[in-house]
């Protein structure tokens, strides 16, 4: 026989990740039936992705750079100092928001199937990462209107993808279990959003902050990811991995994600009687 | 080895049951409310414990039927969501020894928006199925189902039936050591619920597959399951061979206790004072028998509580399921009632003609009214009677329970 099943009250606890592991195929499939309907539902469908950051960006940098004058601090076009913070803020952003109702969205599945329930904010985090590639595109027509060629520290860009997913899946996983326990979390969720795009810096550069303050500013672990994707792009920008506040941002991201680890975790097993 | 499958020592699942509100989830600020609240006052927000199971143990051999029957909230529900791993048991140990599948609903994880060859994919891998798996029984899968012609359509065009099928045909090749099925086979049309009970039973007893049925089809029971438990309050009622735990369970549904007329005062007008029924010139209370072939006599006592033009008096007639069989009313009849003075009271007889319903058993509700619009007045459960068979009917053998009236005819 070989395959036995122990039932018993905390048990899920020991071979949690192994389970985790066993159940990936529904785990791929799951985001591929997200990304499918994602794309699927609109009309707009991918046009979609692509038009909001691109509107975004437009009034960013008018704002910002033209109103609020921070142009001409940099070499590089603003758009682009713009746009390499608004990549990974808009993917934290929607990860956010899809992961922390995906559990409530996914009440049937919960309720009526077994399965490690990690499986469903992770995969609705993968989602965003589509649309965080067909931003891309933008960056790359910037990249072709204004003639310019990035750094090649460009390629380390794959380090602050994992540093930008990282920094997502923790709060979301929170507010995910939270939100089945509490629903008004539903109403939070955007508010933090709304609240974390004038607290991070997407829209100007980091290098504003007084110095002895940005110690305190890197507590909010947007700020590393943001400042290491425009090191990557833009090439006066400076390099986040020198100075010590990167690491507070790295040191929050994944305390964050440990503890919602573990917050989730106990929240789990009560998931189908609560949802 | 041994060659249990499933073992239950000792299984208990507590629920907290919270008197403020209906929904099992709570608003932060209700928390933050109570806990501001707690800080003044002594008293705890009510909180009861609920035990939807306690003490179940139950052992499965391998290759065996079993069949769980109980009363809706009996906690048959709980115990599979338990044995699928959906919901931790608050005490006690289940061991299951081989790969479990487990279908509490069949087309889980469908998704409406995609094709229907997605959602094989889609459910298969929700029921445990590996991408490999799903390919391999791809084909067997389509042709049970019968929906090849819209594999490429998504499902919300799909007819529900077709829907249900194609759920099914996923489900239904699922190759799991241990399946648990809830009651999944409600829906659908009978002639695919005849090849659902079919492939069912053929998976457990050909495969050597065990299976546990949930379900209130207790013919599909009978004809699936060799063993079976009832399950009554969180409890295991009666164990063993399935007709004897049918029977225990018919015996259960079908008492007479605790069920006396409920009188109710809907609006102002008038009120039944008393009633009586009798049959073949015999009184006929709660309990007794009436014979098939026999009219029904109903004497009502109404006092008018106001000025009335004109009431309206009907009889209904239900099975015990709350089926309706026969509505009487006066006016269907041609009787007008005359004009009541404020505080007059009359007596009224009705006599229906032969009961012809199948035997079992039949509830009597009455009803008074204006003109078949606005109640004054109702008592429900008034009778409740079991029908016997009689020499009206020509057979020995009792009438076939799935009909519903014996229409009497003349042969040339």
């Amino acid at each position: 026989m070989g395959f036995q099943i122990v039932i018993e009250p905390g048990r899920t606890e020991k071979n949690y990740w192994k389970d985790l592991w066993r159940y990936r195929e529904l785990f791929y499939i799951l985001s591929w039936r997200d990304i499918k309907v994602r794309y699927k539902q609109t009309t707009l469908g991918i046009l979609w992705a692509i038009i909001r950051p691109l509107l975004t960006m437009l009034v960013f940098t008018f704002i910002f750079g033209t109103v609020a004058g921070m142009k001409g601090r940099s070499a590089v076009p603003y758009a682009i100092i713009v746009f390499a913070g608004l990549l990974p803020w808009q993917f934290f952003s929607n990860a956010l928001s899809e992961s922390g109702n995906s559990l409530v969205g996914n009440e049937r599945l919960i309720t009526k199937v077994y399965f490690p329930r990690m499986i469903i904010p992770a995969s609705s985090v993968i989602t965003s990462f589509i649309d965080f590639f067909i931003s891309f595109i933008i960056l790359l027509l910037l990249f072709v209107y204004y003639r310019y060629v990035p750094p090649v520290q460009v390629f380390a860009m794959p380090l602050f993808w994992i540093m930008a997913f990282i920094a997502s899946i923790g709060p979301g996983l929170y507010l995910a279990a939270l939100n089945v326990k509490y629903r008004d979390f539903r109403h939070i969720i955007p508010f933090i959003i709304q609240f974390g795009l004038f607290i991070s810096p997407v829209g100007f550069s980091s290098d504003v902050i007084p110095a002895q303050w940005k110690g305190l500013y890197s507590l909010n672990p947007l700020v590393g990811v943001i400042d290491g994707f425009r090191w990557c792009i833009v090439e006066d920008a400076p390099n986040p991995l020198l100075n010590y506040p990167f690491y507070i941002s790295l040191a929050v991201s994944l305390l964050l994600l440990v503890l919602a680890i573990r917050q989730f975790r106990k929240m789990e097993k009560n998931f189908a009687d609560l949802v | 080895m041994s060659d249990i499958v499933i073992k239950a020592e000792a299984v208990g699942k507590k629920y907290i049951i919270r008197h403020e509100g209906q929904e099992s989830y709570q608003a932060l600020r209700d928390v933050i409310q109570q806990k501001t609240k707690g800080l003044f006052a002594k008293t705890k927000p009510v909180r009861e414990e609920f035990w939807a199971l306690k003490d179940i143990n139950f052992e499965v051999r391998q290759g065996e039927a079993i069949g769980i029957i109980g009363r809706n909230g009996a906690g048959k529900s709980t115990l599979l969501k338990i044995l699928s791993r959906i919901t931790e048991p608050t005490e006690g140990r289940v061991t299951l020894n081989g790969r479990t599948s487990s279908l509490l609903e069949i087309g889980t994880g469908f998704h409406p928006e995609l094709t229907g060859r997605e959602n094989i994919f889609l459910n298969g891998a929700v029921l445990g199925m590996n991408r490999a798996e799903i390919k391999k029984k791809f084909d067997a899968i389509v042709e049970f189902s019968g929906v090849e012609k819209f594999l490429d359509t998504p499902v919300k065009r799909y007819s529900s039936g077709m829907y249900l099928r194609l759920a099914f045909s996923v489900a239904a090749h699922l190759e799991p050591e241990i399946l648990i099925v809830d009651e999944v086979l409600a829906v659908g049309d009978t002639e695919f619920q005849k090849k659902c009970l079919g492939k069912m039973d053929e998976v457990s007893r050909n495969e050597g597959r065990t299976v546990l049925f949930v379900s209130h089809n207790t013919v599909a029971i009978e004809s699936l399951c060799s063993r079976g438990f009832l399950i009554e309050q969180g409890k295991i009622h009666t164990e063993g061979p399935i007709k004897h735990v049918i029977d225990s369970y018919a015996s259960l549904t079908n008492t007479f206790v605790g069920k006396g007329p409920i009188h109710k005062l809907i609006s102002e007008g008038a009120v039944i004072q008393n009633f009586r029924f009798s049959s073949a010139g015999n009184d006929v209370y709660t309990g007794d028998k009436v014979m098939l072939g026999q009219e029904l006599k109903i004497e009502i006592e109404i006092t008018a509580t106001q000025k009335l033009k004109g009431l309206s008096v009907a009889i209904d007639i239900k099975n015990s399921n709350g089926e309706l069989y026969s509505h009487i009313i006066n006016e269907d009849d041609g009787y007008i009632f005359p004009d009541m003075e404020n505080g007059e009271t009359r007596v009224v007889t009705i006599k229906t003609s032969p009961i012809l319903y199948v035997p079992g058993d039949y509830i009597v509700d009455l009803w008074l009214g204006s003109y078949q619009t606005s109640g004054y007045y109702s008592v429900k459960n008034a009778l409740h009677f079991s029908l016997e068979q009689s020499d009206v009917v020509g057979r020995k053998m009792p009438l076939p329970q799935h009909t519903k009236v014996y229409l009497s005819s003349t042969w040339n």
